[in-house]
């Protein structure tokens, strides 16, 4: 086995809405590769976390290294840079509605790179088989389900072949054979294209089928608590939350 | 059986109080309240438990749970003990269920009283503070423009394309109906002072001048502000619900260029037309009144307008329509740019919108006729 390369480094995080601190004291590393879980309770600053990993929302305290490059401390420039080769799946998809799933597609590989009309739209055609949605390139957001949003929200994602992608709850309003084909989505692209994936979820299910590394927000304790693959994390944790947490409170 | 809830008070022992429930106890029945048995804990201090017969209940909802949870969370501030025993199965478990996650203390927000000079401090630092947010956003806007004469904005032609569909061509019809009954308004009330003294031939200069040179713009901004600054700010305010900025920000594609500028762009362009329209409109509902009403032949009201309206007054109302068009995108894209995340801060940024934009109208046609006034054109 090669040593891991750190990918996003996060060293003494503190996340907070005005006065109101959410987390503090985060540190963890997500390795080039990962399939890296962030999990907790509902309301525990999962997608705040997020926010601030894609460059959204700054951080009350502390830093985010990208490989070397400290995120927040940088210039909007350098922002810009080092996130455009990641891409996001938001929550509900966030496709722009006023457009086809092609031309969402399409957009970023528009703005950011020089192929022809003809290539562009293989490359659209491509994209959207992936997720399993060949032929419906001329269909609005609002035509398709929410499961096809959120797919053609990873199409989209991928456009630009970006080098880690982060997904906002992507199994959430899911039915499980749908929320199951996503997870093995997410695992084909991690394995054939070695894409960092950086995916918030509390789906017990997931968590165990892709995560390969992850961290868990304590909401009680306001901060981190556990970091680590988490089917090591079940069979070795001591911590009655964490316990409860990957057991569903279950007694085995 | 009795038609709505009923409880006796037994005492078996020294230390207990059992409580004997029957009939219904449904919500929005008469049911007795839980205050009468905590008056009675109350002044028996020497009580320390309470149990339950309700062999007697015939039928319950939450109108008996709430009365339960009252009554429990009243004993376990007084530390006395309560015997769930005696309940039915059900009630028993959702009680139980009730009470298995802590209510958490600091979750609720404390109401706080806010002092009158408090209030008034806050809301000064707000206005300052939107008062630079506004600044902001046009140094934004400005900076996007020069990027776009630079050949080097993003955003699609065929949006702009659509959007001046929208706010132009679209707008023909309610602008006509607006700009034309404005026209017929202006001459009815020329008329009444000018027949006075025979000189209903004027009543072409009122109308031609006051709908060309300052009208047709304020009506047509009016009209847009409605229809058009609202409109922008509900559709970004709900891309900013449904974080499709969010989106276009993490793709490093800039909001302003790609929703912002067109918009702009748009209505900068469409409003001069429209204003050219609505003149046309306003010309011809004078006309009607004059024509029709007022005896002054059709080529005669014609050429005392083409006298009285010069090319100045044409300019000035052409220039008032692109500055108000400008005002109503920018106000309807920053209130929307601004909004927060719910269904109830949409409607609140396309309200916010259309005041901003009419103030902004009404505040620069103010400034644009002292200005005219003192350069005598």
């Amino acid at each position: 086995m090669t040593a891991k390369e750190a990918h996003i480094t996060v060293r003494d995080l503190t996340m907070a809405y005005g006065d109101y601190v959410l987390m503090r004291d985060l540190n963890f590393t997500i390795n080039r590769g990962d399939i890296f879980i962030v999990m907790g309770g509902s309301g525990c600053g999962k997608s705040t976390l997020m926010t601030i990993l894609i460059g959204l929302k700054a951080p009350a305290k502390g830093k985010v290294l990208y490989g070397e490059v400290d995120f927040w401390g940088a210039d909007a420039q350098t922002r810009d840079r080092v996130i455009r080769r990641a891409g996001v799946m938001y929550q509900s998809g966030a496709l722009w509605s006023s457009m086809t799933l092609a031309e969402n597609v399409s957009l970023p590989l528009e703005t950011y790179t020089d192929l022809s009309p003809g290539q562009t739209r293989e490359v659209v055609e491509l994209k959207l088989a992936l997720v399993g949605l060949a032929g419906f390139e001329e269909f609005y957001p609002s035509e398709i389900s929410g499961g096809m949003q959120k797919r053609a929200g990873i199409a989209r994602a991928m456009a630009l072949d970006p080098e880690i992608l982060f997904f906002d709850e992507p199994s959430a309003g899911l039915d499980p054979v749908s929320a199951r084909r996503l997870d093995d989505l997410i695992l084909e692209l991690n394995e054939s294209l070695g894409t960092t994936m950086v995916v918030v979820t509390h789906e017990l299910a997931s968590i165990f089928a892709i995560g390969s590394n992850s961290v868990f927000l304590d909401v009680s304790q306001r901060t981190m608590t556990a970091t680590g693959n988490p089917n090591q994390l079940l069979a070795e944790t001591k911590d009655p939350t964490l316990r409860m947490f990957l057991t569903r409170g279950e007694k085995s | 059986m009795t038609a709505h809830g009923e409880m006796i008070m037994e005492y078996p022992s020294a230390d207990t109080v059992k409580l004997v429930l029957s009939g219904a106890w449904k919500l929005g029945g008469e049911l007795p309240g839980d205050d009468k048995v905590q008056q009675t804990l109350q002044d028996k201090p020497g009580v320390r438990k309470v149990v339950f017969d309700t062999r007697e209940l015939a039928t319950w909802d939450t109108g008996l749970l709430t009365f339960l949870m009252n009554l429990s969370k009243f004993c376990s501030r007084q530390h006395i003990n309560i015997n769930s025993d005696g309940l039915p199965g059900g009630a028993k478990k959702l009680l139980e269920l009730a009470s298995a996650v802590p209510e958490k203390k600091d979750a609720r927000q404390a109401e706080e009283r806010v002092e009158f000079f408090t209030y008034l401090g806050d809301e000064t630092i707000y206005l300052v503070q939107s008062a630079g947010a506004l600044l902001a956003f046009i140094g934004d806007a400005v900076i996007a423009f020069q990027r776009l004469l630079r050949g080097k904005a993003q955003f699609r032609r065929a949006d702009l394309g659509s959007i001046m569909q929208a706010v132009g061509a679209q707008a023909l019809p309610i602008v006509s109906l607006i700009c034309f009954l404005v026209g017929l308004i202006l001459a009815f009330i020329g008329a009444i002072q000018l027949q006075l003294f025979g000189a209903q031939i004027y009543v072409a200069d009122l109308v031609g001048i006051a709908m060309v040179r300052l009208m047709a713009a304020i009506m047509t901004g009016i009209v847009m502000a409605g229809r058009t600054g609202g409109a922008f700010a509900a559709q970004l305010g709900t891309m900013q619900v449904n974080q499709e900025i969010d989106a276009l920000k993490t793709l490093g594609i800039s909001p302003m260029e790609f929703l912002v500028l067109p918009r702009m762009l748009a209505l900068g362009l469409m409003m001069p037309l429209l204003c050219l329209y609505a003149n046309l409109m306003g010309i011809l509902g004078g006309m009607v009144v004059g024509v029709g009403m007022l005896d002054i032949g059709l080529i005669e009201y014609y050429n005392e307008t083409a006298k009285a309206v010069g090319l100045w007054n044409l300019g000035i109302g052409l220039f008032s329509g692109c500055v108000f068009g400008i005002i109503v995108a920018l106000s309807g894209c920053m209130r929307g740019m601004q909004c927060g995340r719910s269904a109830a801060a949409v409607g609140d940024a396309a309200t916010s919108a259309v005041v901003t934009a009419i103030v902004g109208i009404i505040i620069s046609t103010a400034l644009i006729t002292i200005i005219c006034n003192f350069l005598g054109i």
